[in-house]
C-alpha cells in the first residue's frame, strides 16, 4: 500500500478516503477481497432466480412458456446499458483526472458490456420467431441496441490498436463518451418511434403490468446479474492491473512471495 | 480542481452537449420522414405508391380469419376501424397471430388485395398467468351484463 507513486498528493484530508481509489496497489488488494464475494452471492441469487422463474413462475396466457427468456433477455439488455453508462464514467474519469485505475476500470467493463448486449440481441431473436414471426426487424429498438454492440466493440478495438497505453485511453474515452448519446436513444426509442419491440413493463410506476409471481424472478435475476458483473469486473481490473503495473515494485514483490 | 482538469471537464461536457444536440437535430428531422406502416384508410384512399412494397398496420377483425384446407393460405381482413383492407398470406403465422390481434404485414397491392410477404404480431407489454387472464375476462363480462341490465332498467 505504501507503494502509491501514481496518484496524486491528497489536497485536503477529506480527500485521504477518495484517493485510495487512484492507488493500483489498493485497488488491487481490494478487488481480489471482493471478486469472489460477489461471485458466490451471484451463483446463489442465479440459482434461486433461474428456479423461480423456470419452475416457480406460472406460464403466460398468450405465449405459454416462451415468455421466459425474459428472465435472461431483460437482465441482458439492462446490464448492457448500465454497463456501458459505468464503462463512460470511468473512461471520462480517466480523460479528466488521468487517473490510470480508472483507464483500467473502463477496459475491464467493455467485453462484458459486449456480452451482455450480444446476449440481449440473441435471446431477444430467439423470442421474436415465435412470438412476432422474425428473427430481426430494423425497428428502432433493435437497431439501437445492435449499435451499442458496435460502441463496445469499436471501444475495445480502438484501445487495443494503439500502442500507447494514454493515447490509447485518450482516444477510447472520447468515442464512449460519444456514444452515451445512445442510451437515452435505446431506452425512449419505444415511445418516440412506432416499433415492434414492446414497450417497458417494470418501469411503468403505479401500473404493474406483470404478474407478482413473474415480477420477483425477473428481478432476482437482475440483482444476480448485477453481482456477476461487479465479480467479473474485480477480476478483469486484478489482470489488467498485473500487466499494467508489471515493471512496478508492489507486482515484483507480489510475484515473488 | 486545478485549472487544467477543469478545463478538460469543460471541453467533455462540450463534447457531450454538441453530440446530443447534433443526434437530437438528425433524429427529429428523420422522425417526420419515418413512416413504420401504412393504415387501411390511406390504402383505401389511395395514398400508397401503386405496385410499391410497403408495410401495412392494423387489428385483424373478428370472425375474419378464412383458411383454405389442405395448405398454409390464409385470408382476414385488416382494419383501423374507419376502413377495411382484405390480407391474403401464403406461409407460417405467428405465435400471437388471432383475430383482434395488431398485427404488422408487408406486401403489395393486387387487385385492391393486399398479398403479404411476411406477417408479424405485436406484443404488448403486459404479462399474466392464464388464471388471471380468464378472471379478468370474466370480471370485465361481469361489468358488462351489469351495466347493460342497469341501462334496460330505466
Amino acid at each position: 500500500m505504501s507503494s502509491n507513486n501514481t496518484a496524486p498528493a491528497p489536497t485536503g484530508r477529506r480527500w485521504v478516503w477518495f484517493h485510495r481509489f487512484g492507488s493500483p496497489a489498493w485497488i488491487y488488494g481490494f478487488s481480489t477481497r471482493w471478486a469472489p464475494v460477489c461471485g458466490w452471492i451471484a451463483v446463489v441469487l442465479f440459482a434461486a432466480g433461474l428456479y423461480l422463474g423456470l419452475v416457480v413462475a406460472p406460464p403466460d396466457y398468450q405465449m405459454g412458456d416462451s415468455y421466459r427468456i425474459i428472465y435472461i433477455h431483460v437482465p441482458s439488455a439492462w446490464l448492457s446499458m448500465s454497463s456501458y453508462a459505468a464503462m463512460a464514467v470511468a473512461a471520462g474519469v480517466g480523460l479528466v483526472w488521468h487517473l490510470k485505475v480508472a483507464d483500467l476500470v473502463a477496459r475491464s467493463i467493455a467485453p462484458l458490456g459486449a456480452m451482455f448486449t450480444f446476449c440481449a440481441l440473441f435471446t431477444g431473436s430467439l423470442w421474436g420467431k415465435p412470438t412476432w414471426g422474425t428473427y430481426w426487424v430494423w425497428d428502432a429498438r433493435l437497431t439501437s441496441e445492435l449499435v451499442l454492440l458496435f460502441l463496445f466493440i469499436g471501444y475495445m478495438a480502438l484501445s487495443a490498436a494503439i500502442e500507447d497505453r494514454r493515447t490509447a485511453a485518450r482516444a477510447s474515452a472520447i468515442l464512449a463518451l460519444v456514444g452515451v448519446i445512445n442510451l437515452p436513444i435505446i431506452h425512449f426509442s419505444v415511445e418516440w418511434w412506432n416499433t415492434l419491440h414492446q414497450g417497458s413493463t417494470v418501469t411503468q410506476l403505479g401500473r404493474p403490468t406483470m404478474d407478482t409471481r413473474m415480477l420477483v424472478p425477473l428481478l432476482v435475476m437482475f440483482l444476480a446479474f448485477n453481482f456477476y458483473f461487479a465479480g467479473a469486473v474485480f477480476n478483469r481490473l486484478r489482470g489488467e492491473l498485473l500487466h499494467h503495473e508489471r515493471r512496478t515494485r508492489w507486482v515484483q514483490e507480489l510475484a515473488h512471495g | 480542481m486545478t485549472p487544467r482538469r477543469r478545463q478538460r471537464l469543460i471541453l467533455v461536457g462540450l463534447l457531450l452537449l454538441g453530440v446530443g444536440g447534433a443526434v437530437a437535430l438528425a433524429l427529429t428531422a428523420l422522425n417526420q420522414n419515418i413512416n413504420l406502416f401504412y393504415s387501411p384508410t390511406q390504402v383505401v384512399a389511395g395514398e400508397v405508391p401503386k405496385g410499391a412494397t410497403f408495410r401495412l398496420g392494423g387489428m385483424v377483425v373478428d370472425g375474419s380469419v378464412r383458411r383454405n384446407p389442405g395448405d398454409l393460405e390464409v385470408w382476414f381482413d385488416l382494419t383501423d376501424t374507419a376502413e377495411v383492407v382484405t390480407v391474403r398470406y401464403d406461409g407460417i403465422l405467428p405465435d400471437l397471430f388471432r383475430e383482434g390481434q395488431g398485427i404488422v404485414t408487408t406486401g403489395n397491392l393486387v387487385d385492391g388485395r393486399f398479398v403479404a410477404q411476411q406477417v408479424l404480431a405485436k406484443h404488448d407489454e403486459t404479462y399474466m398467468p392464464p388464471e388471471v387472464h380468464e378472471a379478468l375476462r370474466q370480471a370485465n363480462a361481469d361489468a358488462y351484463r351489469d351495466q347493460a341490465g342497469k341501462s334496460s332498467g330505466q
